[in-house]
């Protein structure tokens, strides 16, 4: 298998898994190779934590696990956490200056789940402030660099977690999908992300931004892997109040049905202007594979499409400054020194260390509650909100999945429109549908434009994980984009 | 619409965020145009809809009322900037 250091990060979580099973080699074998891997390209600053001795303690633990047969089903597999889930123990920063020093006393749900599991956790991945934009340049510790290009963005706002799997360094991390935080970085480094129905992963120990919008997922180099991590992540946590108590499929087992039958919806509104041509050309060579796989197409009609993104900016900013407001610069987080009063102590403190965009939202979320504006704004989106909802409960009423782009284009320069927040948050036009009405998408390779990697976003109704898995597997079986990889790092 | 420098300052103090004078002619351009952009709902017919406030129309769980968390102050206090025998400092707020 070549050098012991060459061969572990070219292998997916599945074959990884079927590796230690066979006992080719260990736990602390893969994690110290990894772990070399993550230093040689801190340049990609894919990382904002580093965690080696916990690490490699954590790696020994389940080499000793599966010695006395007690091997979980993630036992000795790596993973990375987008910096936003809280870990006990190791600080958790959220891309923010306002939680530089914070360590959380807790771990968050989907954490403690896979550690129970047996994986390792190698590291905390960089990420949009907050997880508010779509670049991942808004992190207080500078942006991520896309693999696939260096003068690229990974998207973001979980663009540390999709520059890391797509450099190989790790075959997989967790992220969170508010407006399409998976799916858009995904896309935009040829990984596969998937966000789950809202509700169907706990948000217990995630650092909430919208609370109406925000779900937990993966970023991994195949839906393959991306169903075993769910299996594991998904299900009922009283801890938090908006998990749905639903049961848990095998997702792993789901990935057998043909997909003969199968009705996919093609949304005609998907291929109007601002989506890059060659972008549109992949994603409809990728509906013909579906088609030459028994799938039929079927053209759907998502008339409001195009109010989403106002729609989302005004439902995302207004639960934003809600859920900010627990930064107070008294309980935890950055406080301002010289204070005068207690408003000077608030307005001060969180004025010194929220990053642009991170204000912006906040500001918008309160002018859009704010006394004479509820209305016009807040209200009339959750009107809209209810309108987009309702277009895709129609869709699918005739079709089993919808598929399209993720993204409107390749990966942009970095720098390119953080001058515009319009032009960024048009970045999400695809994917905050699914946010907006709590569906599940996945965003999986599906080729190239001028050399930088397009997504196809399959999005199915709530609860569909092992249909929209399934058919994205089915994809991944005849195609090889998701197993392109950037040259530098093969 | 756009926004006006006495409409920010006013958000601003809403939100808890003090902005810069050397920094509130860009957030005020900025907050206008996502203002500009957002009012594009206007033109969605929304009569006799129902305001969607949650995107799996369920109700609020309930659950049944025992203590299930311990408050370790002391571990939660590590986070704060400023605290006293247990308590977290602020400015004087009585007089």
């Amino acid at each position: 298998m070549g050098d012991s250091s060459g061969p572990f990060y070219r292998l997916s979580l599945a074959e990884l898994s079927r590796g230690l099973n066979r006992g080719d080699f260990t736990a602390s074998e893969i994690t110290s190779a990894l772990l070399q891997r993550i230093h040689d390209h801190q340049a990609l600053n894919a990382f904002i934590t580093i965690v080696e001795d916990e690490a490699m303690a954590a790696a020994e633990a389940a080499d000793a696990a599966r010695d006395a047969g007690n091997a979980g089903v993630l036992c000795g597999l790596p993973i990375v956490h987008k910096d936003l889930f809280c870990t006990a123990g190791v600080r958790t920063t959220c891309g923010s200056r306002m939680l530089d020093n914070f360590v959380s006393p807790y771990d968050a749900t989907v954490v403690e789940r896979m550690a129970r599991a047996g994986a390792v956790m190698l590291g905390k991945t960089n990420m949009d402030e907050f997880a508010m934009g779509s670049s991942s340049e808004t992190s207080y510790y500078g942006p991520v660099i896309n693999p696939w290009g260096l003068d690229r963005s990974p998207g973001g706002s979980s663009g540390g977690s999709a520059a890391a799997v797509a450099a190989r360094l790790v075959p997989a991390a967790t992220g969170t999908d508010t407006g399409g935080s998976i799916r858009q970085p995904a896309a935009l480094t040829g990984t596969t992300g998937i966000k789950p129905t809202y509700g169907r992963v706990s948000r217990f120990g995630m650092i909430a931004f919208a609370s109406s919008l925000d779900q937990a997922g993966v970023i991994t180099r195949s839906a393959e892997d991306a169903a075993m991590l769910l299996s594991v992540m998904a299900g009922f946590d009283e801890r938090d109040s908006t998990s749905v108590d639903h049961p848990v499929p095998d997702y792993q087992a789901a990935l057998s049905a043909p997909l003969n039958g199968l009705r996919v919806g093609i949304v005609k509104q998907h291929f109007d202007d601002g989506l890059d041509e060659q972008c549109a050309a992949r994603v409809k060579e990728a509906l013909a594979v579906l088609q030459h796989q028994g799938a039929s197409l079927v053209e759907v009609d998502l008339p409001h499409l195009d109010l989403s993104v106002p729609t989302y900016y005004v439902v995302a900013p207004a639960e934003c400054s809600s859920n900010m407001s627990r930064f107070d610069g008294v309980r935890f987080g950055h406080r301002a020194e010289n204070i005068g009063d207690l408003l000077d102590l608030y307005c001060r403190s969180r004025a010194e260390v929220f990053g642009a965009e991170v204000k912006r939202r906040i500001m918008t979320g309160a002018y859009v509650l704010s006394a004479g504006y509820y209305d016009a704004y807040y209200l009339k989106a959750q009107k809209v909100r209810q309108l987009i909802s309702q277009d895709f409960k129609n869709a699918f009423a005739t079709v089993d999945v919808i598929a399209g782009p993720t993204a409107p284009t390749g990966a942009f320069a970095i720098g390119e429109k953080t001058n515009d927040p319009i032009t960024m948050y048009l970045n999400d036009i695809y994917t905050i549908g699914a946010n907006l009405a709590g569906l599940p998408g996945i965003s999986v390779p599906c080729g190239f434009s001028d050399r930088l990697p397009v997504g196809l976003q399959l999005v199915g109704p709530h609860f569909a994980e092992s249909a929209v898995l399934n058919c994205a597997h089915q994809y991944q079986r005849v195609t090889d984009w998701h197993k392109c990889c950037p040259e530098d790092f093969t | 619409m756009s926004l006006d420098k006495q409409q920010v300052n006013h958000i601003a103090m809403l939100a808890r965020l003090s902005v810069d004078d050397d920094e509130i002619d860009d957030v005020v351009a900025k907050l206008s145009s996502i203002v500009a952009f957002v009012d594009q709902l206007q033109t969605a017919a929304t009569d006799d809809v129902l305001p969607m406030a949650h995107p799996m129309e369920r109700c609020q769980r309930l659950r049944v009322d025992a203590v299930t968390e311990i408050i370790d102050r002391d571990r939660f206090q590590k986070n704060a900037p400023q605290v006293s025998n247990g308590f977290y400092l602020v400015p004087k707020v009585i007089e």
